[in-house]
């Protein structure tokens, strides 16, 4: 019992202070006046990060798009009622979808690769000699990071939404013959900025962040090894994925009034 | 100013359990050449992370150009290390930039010197390593040695008034550990740099260095000219230089008795 409650301990220890160093790097990296002279390495990031995740975000934001036409017509059709296809799958997508699929590929995509590639630069002493040469690594390395999925996550989500909405027409209007002007004016009257794609952004916003936060903080704590590279791109996927789905949540709960 | 460039009084440091150093004092004189050498696992590179402030010791205190490291914040650490080259025992290159631009980073990032300029001074700083027909090439097109005289003109770059070097003679080729001992001393002549060197090569080292520092189970057991500790006394000092195997320095990582671990495996 006594060793079962120590344990405990331990593990809540070492939860908090690795709670503690991911607050401080994020304080450190982020909270101090951005400079401008590293505008040129935060546009690199979003090339990086942003740019070269565009296509597999719209590769899966149509196919999603397309398997909801599929599946939602099936059920309207039962109740007459597939002229509110357009709208349903423009909810779901803006609302959900979007932010949390374009999230966890975010993750995947993008999250692993900061992390092996941080984690390599600690290992090969980059990090350090970057220290020794008078440069803050948190502001070279880790700012720019960080900011560029704060600024490429809610557009990636946009373009999953608009590319899906897009799939679902070509599946629905032009494949299962739904009447295209009901199709669109349906979605275009029950889909509402304040209340349902800015909700989808400020989410975008919220998991691009958490995802860039949980991949730094993993590549900057890595054990500088194979295996411990190895390790913490593994918990950046894992983490950023269930952060993501358990945010959601929250979230959701939060922001439409339940 | 004082005569010391860096003063370490009485630091004691662990990494996990194991005690690195134990109450080592030492002192590096501005414009000299010193050697901090001992068998390898002994925390020569330690000590340089001490020097630079990467690390902090559990006590004791580490002043560079009398300042407190431990005391420093952040960008007063930053600032004093614009002064100081350290140069990595892997090099420690950047891998995403070219050779010329990886000596360019420390001026572009601490001087406003206009392009034509840095591209002066880095050519200057590459040739003196023979290094400037590959100014165009990528680290990882570099062997090893290459890297390390790359990574030797970067922390050069800034002509910073102390150099600390971590191993800079090993897997260096002798064409290439003579130019790189002729630099050490050229520098240290021509501008006075501060030179520390961490290694356990003896020769090289004895040649350049003027004070060597000998370090072993945490504590410094050795201190003089080259000549000086040739002509130790003690034990401990003369089982590192003539390197024998046996002696009070131990060879081996603590351990069980060998013959027990053996018999061990035939009683199960």
């Amino acid at each position: 019992m006594i060793s079962r409650l120590r344990r405990l301990g331990q593990y809540l220890l070492s939860l908090m202070s690795v709670l503690g160093r991911a607050g401080e790097l994020w304080w450190q990296a982020v909270w101090r006046r951005p400079q401008l002279s590293h505008a040129p390495l935060l546009i690199r990031q979003i090339y990086q990060l942003g740019v070269l995740s565009v296509v597999i975000v719209a590769l899966s934001g149509f196919s999603i798009g397309a398997v909801l036409a599929l599946q939602g017509y099936n059920q309207l059709v039962k109740y007459g009622a597939e002229s509110a296809l357009g709208l349903g799958v423009a909810l779901v997508l803006v609302m959900e979808i979007g932010p949390v699929v374009s999230g966890l590929l975010f993750a995947g995509r993008a999250g692993s690769a900061v992390t092996a590639e941080i984690g390599l630069m600690k290992a090969t002493e980059q990090l350090s000699s970057m220290e020794m040469i008078g440069v803050d690594p948190l502001q070279r390395i880790i700012a720019p990071r960080i900011w560029a999925g704060f600024i490429s996550m809610p557009i990636l989500s946009l373009m999953f939404c608009v590319v899906g909405i897009w799939g679902a027409s070509l599946v629905g209007v032009n494949w299962l013959g739904v009447y295209e002007g009901a199709f669109w004016s349906a979605m275009q009257e029950g889909v509402d900025f304040e209340s349902h794609i800015l909700k989808g952004i400020i989410k975008s916003v919220v998991f691009g962040l958490v995802v860039t936060w949980i991949a730094v903080f993993q590549g900057y704590d890595a054990v500088p090894t194979s295996e411990g590279i190895a390790a913490a791109t593994t918990r950046t996927v894992v983490y950023s994925s269930v952060s993501v789905l358990v945010l959601d949540f929250f979230l959701t709960l939060v922001m439409f009034n339940f | 100013m004082s005569d010391s460039h860096v003063r370490i009084e009485n630091v004691t440091f662990s990494h996990g359990t194991r005690r690195i150093f134990d109450g080592v004092s030492l002192e590096i004189p501005r414009g000299k050449i010193v050697a901090i050498m001992g068998p390898s696992g002994t925390g020569k590179t330690t000590m340089l992370r001490l020097i630079g402030g990467q690390l902090k010791p559990a006590t004791g205190k580490v002043w560079v150009e009398d300042k407190c490291v431990s005391r420093l914040n952040r960008e007063q650490l930053l600032a004093l290390r614009r002064n100081m080259g350290m140069l990595f025992q892997s090099g420690a290159l950047f891998t995403d930039i070219s050779v010329f631009d990886n000596v360019a980073f420390p001026l572009r990032i601490h001087t406003d010197l206009p392009e034509e300029m840095i591209r002066d001074l880095v050519l200057i700083k590459l040739q003196a390593v023979g290094l400037r027909g590959a100014s165009a090439l990528f680290p990882a097109e570099l062997s090893g040695g290459m890297n390390r005289r790359v990574a030797l003109a970067r922390s050069i770059a800034l002509d910073p008034s102390m150099i600390m070097y971590d191993e800079p003679f090993t897997g260096l080729d002798p064409i290439a550990m003579g130019v790189v001992v002729q630099l050490i001393r050229t520098l240290n002549k021509v501008f006075g740099t501060t030179s520390i060197i961490v290694s356990h090569d003896l020769q090289e080292t004895a040649s350049i260095a003027d004070v060597i520092y000998v370090i072993a189970d945490g504590k410094l057991i050795g201190a003089g000219s080259p000549e000086e500790l040739f002509k130790a006394e003690s034990p401990r000092v003369q089982q590192f230089i003539k390197g024998l195997p046996d002696g009070p320095v131990p060879f081996h990582y603590p351990a069980r008795d060998f013959k027990e671990e053996l018999l061990e495996g035939y009683d199960q």
